[in-house]
């Protein structure tokens, strides 16, 4: 016989896991759809999934590798995330970390030079990352001003922001800031200092993985307290939730949305900034493409919870990490990863198809629609 | 009267939800050509059983019985079908379409593929003529007034031949006047031999327009009873289970000092126009100052103006000394401002938010809920537990979303959290709309409880029996402006009509004058 206290806790987990049953049973459909497609253009699934798992989690290089991939998924999951619990659909994430990475990478090559002088990693390191979380800050920030002082929308604001990013980007790694090594054909930085690198977290040839995968971690945890745990947090959530109220409780709608832009969008510079300084050592274009748009694809897989979102961002970079391994393996191609990726989403977000199939009771919920594109 | 007479039956209907027995064995039946008031508090009930009837829950047990058939209704196409048509309390209706596209939506009449606007505009015509309903067809809905965009849901039964209709708190949104008219065509569609089940809280209401009448309370059926044989004490107690107290009792007011002073104020609304035209008065500690009016004269804006939430165009206002014209929200309730806002829901809640979250939602920062811009979250639920104990709040737990809750008991969230600040000033805007009996009875009590700890109490109603039952002071709105002010126990039902009217008399000017 269970004691009361047995079932009260069953219930308790029960109700903890219950959020996690939509997205996973939206990943199992997916995995077998992806599958059957698979089967169809005359390939062998299991072999191909085995692959794939086998190169996102069979050694501890792989995972290591799995590791580096979901460490700018989570940070720019976080960001979009953020902004969507404040009621904004941050769509510029991928502007932001490209100022993120770019602004890191300056203080990261030029800063030693610019003062005559080297400088201790100590200093050195979080001047650089801080820079990128200035730069996304601001990029994020602006079109939040903009929705709060003019009502222009977010989401075309910051798609546009996002076409400005990506173009000044390239301009300054084709022009100022152009590596200057003669061998040099691409459009890239050079080398940031050795003073402003993250190091990797093993000493060991192959491993990759560094410091900020666990500041990333750590930052779901910060994401998460701020929240659900402070005052601003509290101001955050009840913009997103309604701003009338919010109004009303005497909060000031137009700065919160102001500041969730910006630090959303220092959580999307944060990621490009740890790019440069833990990874490449120098930004590059084409470096981070994709990855500010994958971020709402997180943020929606992680039901815009910060621990959500380390799954989902691990289950991405898993994918994109153990793809490459398939690939060699079976020769099918990497882009069933995107098929199998962007299924995943279509379930995730269109719940109701994952509620009918497994017969799931649905919870009283209506369909929401944007607020308009209004102010 | 016969069994034959009965077009509709509910049999010992049963309907569980999640911790709440919602209807408990209820039977109810519906005979042709009659007005069946179904009255009960809000959560009694009533709005469950007419969802079971209209198709959008099933019930766990029990029957429905059409016209001497068991019927199954799996949802609101069978049961129109069936001939049950529902108006909502909320109109389910589109503004930018016209009220013959408004109709046929769902039902779209077509010729070749093409819609068939002239027939639905015909039908709807000789509908609105046969049933005695003014109902243009080619007006736009959103131009309407709410009781004529009742009247649109009612034809756009009758267009899907409805011959019972079940009208669920129909009179929530209408003036007194409109409401006269929706029972003037509630016995015109009987007389012709449609059914009506009528849904409402307001004793009034059913006394003046029903044939029979079932009270509910807490799921099950308190009994059924006819107008004549009753009466309103008889009527609320049998809603709440015991004796309610219909007046409110209060010793005459002792006002002292200033707490609001408002001069010259001018306010527009959404679209620009001068809504608040050059309005004056001022509100003492200890008194309640009662604004009266027909809907839409201004009030509302008048209480966004006073409290930050609208800007002003011109004008002074000083509250508890402090010059508060133009600022934000915030620094006016730091001031000492109280708010009960008019539309709960918008303002007053976050939905999403549970109780406790709720209780703070205008204090969160200080002490001793937060601490170093760290929310305090046990001294946040101990305030809630605490709150909904002496409040009464009737919730499972402080933790339980507030959409959870009836719509008396989100009232008593709001109310609770702005009575329990030490505050000089209260605006209480409609602060009873849509509560029930019990909840009416409790949120006056605790307002003139308010106003005898030395609070100002500013209330915004368009009851004007609530004005007249609280107000030691009323001043009447017409138009933006006031027309008079005058003392609560001077004032008559008629001569207050006559000002909401915007007709003034030389006789009652004297009263204004406010005397410490």
């Amino acid at each position: 016989m269970q004691s009361t206290a047995d079932k009260g806790f069953i219930r308790r987990l029960g109700q903890l896991l219950n959020p996690l049953l939509v997205p996973f049973l939206a990943i199992v459909t997916a995995v077998i759809l992806g599958g059957i497609i698979i089967k169809v253009v005359g390939g062998d699934p299991i072999a191909a999934y085995k692959g794939l798992v086998q190169g996102a989690f069979g050694s501890p290089s792989a995972l290591s590798e799995t590791a580096v991939w979901s460490t700018p998924y989570i940070f720019a999951g976080l960001a979009v995330a953020l902004g969507f619990k404040g009621g904004l659909f941050n769509i510029g994430a991928e502007g932001q970390i490209a100022f993120g990475a770019v602004a890191a990478a300056l203080i990261g090559y030029a800063l030693p030079g610019w003062l005559h002088t080297s400088i201790p990693p100590y200093i050195h390191i979080p001047l650089a990352v801080g820079a990128g979380i200035l730069a996304g800050a601001i990029w994020g920030g602006i079109p939040g001003a903009l929705k709060a002082y003019t009502g222009g929308h977010e989401v075309i604001n910051t798609i546009m922001m996002n076409y400005i990013a990506l173009n000044i980007t390239s301009y300054l790694l084709n022009g100022p800031m152009r590596d200057p090594n003669p061998l040099n054909l691409s459009a890239r930085t050079p080398e940031i200092a050795v003073s402003a690198r993250i190091p990797p977290i093993f000493d060991i040839p192959g491993m990759r993985v560094h410091w900020g995968f666990v500041l990333a971690l750590l930052m779901a945890v910060v994401v998460w307290w701020l929240l659900w745990k402070t005052t601003l947090g509290f101001e955050i959530r009840t913009v997103g939730a309604n701003p009338d109220a919010a109004k009303y409780a005497g909060i000031n709608v137009k700065w919160i949305i102001t500041l969730t832009m910006a630090l959303s969008g220092a959580l999307a510079g944060l990621a490009g900034a740890i790019e440069v300084t833990a990874l490449n050592y120098r930004h590059e274009l084409g470096f981070s493409t994709g990855y500010g748009f994958d971020a709402i694809a997180i943020a929606l897989l992680g039901k815009n919870n910060p621990y959500g979102i380390i799954l989902a961002a691990i289950l991405f970079g898993a994918m994109r990490n153990g793809a490459t391994r398939m690939q060699f393996l079976t020769q099918i191609p990497i882009d069933i990863i995107s098929v199998i990726q962007a299924l995943i989403l279509l379930f995730v977000a269109a719940d109701a198809i994952i509620r009918f199939i497994y017969r799931i009771r649905a919870r009283e919920e209506r369909v929401v629609l944007t607020r308009g594109w209004g102010g | 009267m016969t069994a034959n007479d009965i077009v509709l039956e509910a049999n010992e209907i049963t309907k569980h939800f999640p911790g709440v027995l919602a209807n408990d064995h209820v039977s109810i039946d519906l005979r042709k050509g009659e007005i069946h008031a179904l009255l009960g508090e809000n959560g009694a009930g009533k709005t469950t059983l007419m969802n079971i009837l209209y198709g959008l829950y099933k019930p766990d047990s029990g029957q429905v019985v059409l016209n001497g058939k068991s019927i199954v209704i799996h949802s609101p196409k069978d049961s129109i079908e069936a001939g049950i048509g529902m108006v909502h309390q909320h109109f389910m209706l589109i503004p930018a379409f016209s009220v013959a596209e408004n109709i046929m939506l769902g039902d779209e009449t077509t010729h070749a593929g093409v819609l068939d606007i002239k027939a639905v505009s015909q039908r709807v015509r000789e509908l609105s003529h046969q049933y005695g309903l003014e109902v243009d067809p080619d007006a736009k809905v959103g131009q309407l007034s709410v009781g004529a965009q009742q009247r649109v849901e009612i034809v756009k039964t009758l267009y899907r031949n409805a011959n019972i209709i079940i009208l669920d708190e129909p009179t929530a949104v209408l003036t007194p006047q409109e409401t006269e008219d929706l029972f003037r065509i509630m016995r015109q569609l009987t007389a012709r031999g449609v059914s009506i089940i009528f849904i409402t809280h307001k004793l009034k209401e059913v006394l003046a327009v029903a044939d029979r009448i079932t009270v509910m309370r807490a799921g099950r059926v308190a009994g059924t009873v006819k107008p004549k044989e009753t009466n309103e004490p008889k009527l609320a107690s049998m809603m709440v289970g015991r004796e309610v107290i219909l007046t409110v009792q209060k010793q005459p007011a002792r006002p002292k000092d200033e707490v609001l002073r408002v001069e010259d104020l001018r306010v527009l609304d959404d679209r620009d126009l001068e809504v608040i035209r050059g309005v004056s008065f001022d509100v003492r500690s200890g008194e309640i100052f009662g604004i009266a009016g027909v809907q839409g004269n201004g009030q509302t804006q008048l209480a966004e103006a006073l409290t930050g939430l609208r800007p002003m165009k011109n004008g002074k206002v000083i509250m508890a000394g402090k010059d508060v014209s133009g600022k934000p929200p915030r620094p006016i309730i730091e001031t000492g401002l109280a708010h009960i806002p008019e539309d709960r829901q918008r303002h007053g809640l976050v939905l999403s938010y549970s109780v406790a979250d709720n209780m703070v939602l205008c204090n969160y920062y200080l002490e001793p809920f937060a601490r170093g811009g760290v929310l305090q979250q046990e001294k946040v639920d101990e305030n809630a537990r605490r709150l909904i104990r002496d409040f009464d709040v009737r919730t499972p737990s402080p933790y339980v979303p507030t959409s959870k809750l009836s719509g008396g008991n989100q009232q008593k969230v709001i109310v609770a959290r702005e009575l329990s600040r030490p505050v000089k000033l209260l605006i209480a805007s409609q602060p009873t709309r849509g509560l029930d009996v019990g909840s009416i009875e409790y949120i006056h009590k605790e307002i003139v409880a308010m106003r005898d700890r030395g609070v100002g109490v500013l209330l915004i109603s368009a009851e004007l029996d609530e004005i007249m039952a609280l107000s030691d002071r009323i001043a009447v709105m017409y138009q933006g402006q006031i027309m008079d002010v005058v003392k609560a126990n001077e004032a008559t039902k008629e001569s207050l009509g006559l000002l909401m009217a915007g007709i003034k008399s030389s006789e009652t000017a004297e009263a204004a004058a406010p005397r410490p």
